[in-house]
């Protein structure tokens, strides 16, 4: 168990900055999930955490110890590759034990703490087979399994979900979180899919072109994204946007899309006082946007009118695709909604929920 | 015609070229079986009989126990010619050292250019390309006039089995190194940087892990090297003085004479020289299925 920092950590590959002035505290025991898209830096980030990446400048520390320098075997770390990593020419008993006979543990210590792991994980059957006879969601048991026997101090994961199918990977989600829970471990964990991200981290930290871009609770990253990008990436579907202007109106602030005009609710007006004649983007989230007809109360709420393209039944509610003008967008609303492709909708937007961003900058300035 | 009785044909058209082939494949072996059997010491066989008429041993015998009178240290005393068991140990040190070294060598150069990047790598694989693409042979001069520099107490390396080995090896090494870099090539990096979070070293990592998954490639480099170091004769002819260093390949090469071979010794010799390498592709057969296909060069 034990704290890991980042401060001022640049990886650079060549010209490519893959990781740029990275500061991060991941307190002890937290599990926290670096997510982004392809590309943003967040499995260069816990390579460098491994050692398996030197890193061009900053310190990483784990606990009080900067381990810059330190050899991947000396950091006291396990780590759960995406493809899993396992031995093929072992067997899933000496997959997990490896670790443990490199360290001279002795045997008869190794093997209890290997049919522990192994009977935490549910494959105590599984002991004397190869990898190959095993099934993607056992395989990333046992990976899980090898890193468990070690008792490091730090968890590290690597998309280690993103090869099971959907239904598995579920499942496999509630597993992690039940096993961070038991172990009392700091877990890192990587992936690209905000949903699990969403689910399973204390904090999480959004990653764009190796920048961190939030790093916040998932509900707050939610509730008040620091920027368009956080806003898009997290949230399924993502949030809807809109080029608008802010308009005074009779003493009040509203947004002009051009095609609709809605009102801003009294509380972001002394904030946004400031911008009005501006360009700026408007964010509204899917669940903000209601079928008239089935709208729940709202204090503060705007309506507009938009053409239905396309329609979604998920069985406990339904997307609705919508054109207004220009502008795209798309409603979860109730699923007795009777909005059909072609016809007109009236909807209701929840203008409390609404967010608003700079447009150059992109940050959030509601 | 229907069409399923072209099939049959079609299909027995095969079956018969292919038994040709199949004919021509084992002819030459059936022969020389003949001719080991054969006490008559006829260069051809005269009839189509696998066994021939007063089938011996006999030439096994004599090959086996008797000394080869072109192989000795003072001509005039038969007590100092080379046996078959002097040659066949000679050969097996030959050969297991060509072997040892390549695989060693071969390896832990070969994981050097498939892992690291340093200066002058690819510029090593492309010279690796064109050393395979010489002929053992044609470093014989180089070779030969190198070991002799350097000296073992008052002998040239050149002329022992050791320098042998080192020059076999010298000429396999590039094959080999191609060979198991391809293979290397081929593990995923992710099972390397698990075993160094695991708490393996370099080393521990390329000993348990790289080299265990990489037994198909070691094998062809094993029996590839094993034949390179048990076949050859003409260095170990240019190079070696003393024939009681002499390997069987040169045994068998000195029994073609200039005016008569002793036929059914040399079939007899021939077939014994070929029983280890028979073993040892059985012993590695099922790696070597796999192993062959696999590194993108020659086998």
């Amino acid at each position: 168990m034990a704290s890991v920092t980042f401060d001022h950590v640049t990886k650079a590959f060549g010209e490519v900055i893959a990781v740029n002035d990275l500061s991060l505290e991941i307190k002890d025991k937290e599990f926290l999930v670096l997510v982004g898209p392809s590309g943003c830096g967040k499995t260069t980030a816990l390579r460098c955490l491994a050692g398996l990446e030197d890193i061009t400048s900053g310190t990483i520390s784990i606990g009080d110890r900067v381990v810059n320098d330190i050899a991947p075997k000396d950091r006291d770390i396990a780590m759960v590759f995406q493809s899993y990593a396992l031995y093929p020419h072992m067997t899933v008993y000496d997959n997990m034990a490896f670790g443990l006979k490199l360290r001279k543990v002795p045997k008869a210590e190794i093997d209890q703490k290997v049919r522990e792991a192994a009977g935490l994980l549910g494959i105590e059957a599984l002991l004397n087979r190869k990898p190959k006879q095993l099934s993607g969601g056992q395989r990333q048991r046992v990976a899980v399994g090898r890193a468990i026997v070690r008792n490091p101090q730090v968890f590290l994961m690597d998309e280690p979900l993103s090869n099971l199918d959907a239904k598995l990977r579920v499942q496999a989600r509630t597993e992690i979180s039940r096993l961070h829970k038991r172990l009392e471990t700091t877990f890192i964990y990587v992936t690209h899919d905000q949903m699990e991200a969403m689910t399973m981290g204390d904090r999480i930290a959004v990653m764009k072109d190796g920048i961190l871009q939030q790093l916040d609770t998932p509900q707050h990253l939610y509730d008040k994204p620091a920027n368009k990008f956080v806003a898009g990436f997290i949230g399924s579907p993502a949030m809807n946007f809109f080029d608008v202007t802010l308009v005074g109106e009779d003493g009040e602030l509203a947004v002009d899309s051009g095609t609709f005009k809605l009102r801003v609710p009294p509380q972001y007006r002394q904030v946004l006082a400031n911008h009005a004649g501006k360009e700026v983007v408007m964010g509204l989230r899917p669940e903000d946007i209601h079928d008239k007809e089935f709208m729940p109360p709202l204090s503060f709420s705007a309506r507009l009118k938009a053409n239905v393209d396309v329609t979604e039944l998920m069985g406990n509610e339904v997307f609705v695709y919508l054109m207004s003008g220009e502008n795209s967008f798309v409603a979860r609303v109730d699923p007795r909604s009777r909005a059909k492709a072609g016809m007109e909708m009236e909807c209701v937007a929840n203008m409390e929920n609404m967010h608003i961003f700079d447009k150059q900058t992109e940050v959030a300035i509601v | 015609m229907s069409k399923k009785l072209k099939g049959v044909l079609r299909q027995i058209a095969i079956q018969l070229f292919l038994l040709l082939v199949t004919a021509m494949v084992l002819f030459p072996i059936l022969w020389v079986v003949s001719l080991a059997l054969d006490p008559r010491d006829i260069d051809k066989p005269l009839e189509l009989r696998l066994i021939p008429p007063g089938a011996s041993l006999q030439s096994f015998r004599k090959v086996l126990f008797e000394p080869f009178n072109l192989l000795c240290r003072d001509p005039s005393n038969p007590a100092t010619c080379m046996k078959f068991g002097g040659l066949l140990r000679n050969s097996l040190l030959v050969a297991l050292g060509t072997s040892l070294l390549a695989v060693v060598l071969g390896s832990t150069a070969a994981y050097a250019f498939s892992r690291f990047r340093f200066i002058g790598r690819q510029a090593g694989m492309l010279f690796f390309i064109v050393m395979i693409m010489l002929p053992t042979t044609g470093l014989l001069a180089p070779l030969y006039v190198l070991l002799s520099q350097i000296r073992i107490g008052s002998e040239p390396l050149r002329a022992s089995l050791f320098g042998l080995v080192v020059a076999y090896s010298s000429g396999f090494l590039p094959f080999a190194i191609w060979n198991l870099k391809g293979y290397f090539d081929t593990v995923p990096k992710e099972l390397e940087e698990a075993a160094l979070i695991d708490g393996a070293s370099v080393t521990g990592t390329f000993v348990k892990i790289i080299l265990p998954l990489s037994v198909p490639a070691l094998a062809v480099t094993v029996l590839n090297s094993f034949m390179t170091g048990w076949t050859e004769f003409i260095l170990a002819w240019t190079f070696l003085d003393n024939p009681s260093r002499f390997t069987l390949a040169m045994a068998l090469r000195s029994m073609q004479g200039q005016f008569a071979t002793p036929w059914s010794e040399f079939a007899a010799m021939s077939i014994l020289m070929s029983l280890p390498i028979v073993i040892l592709f059985f012993l590695l057969q099922r790696y070597i299925v796999s192993g062959l296909t696999i590194g993108g060069v020659k086998g």
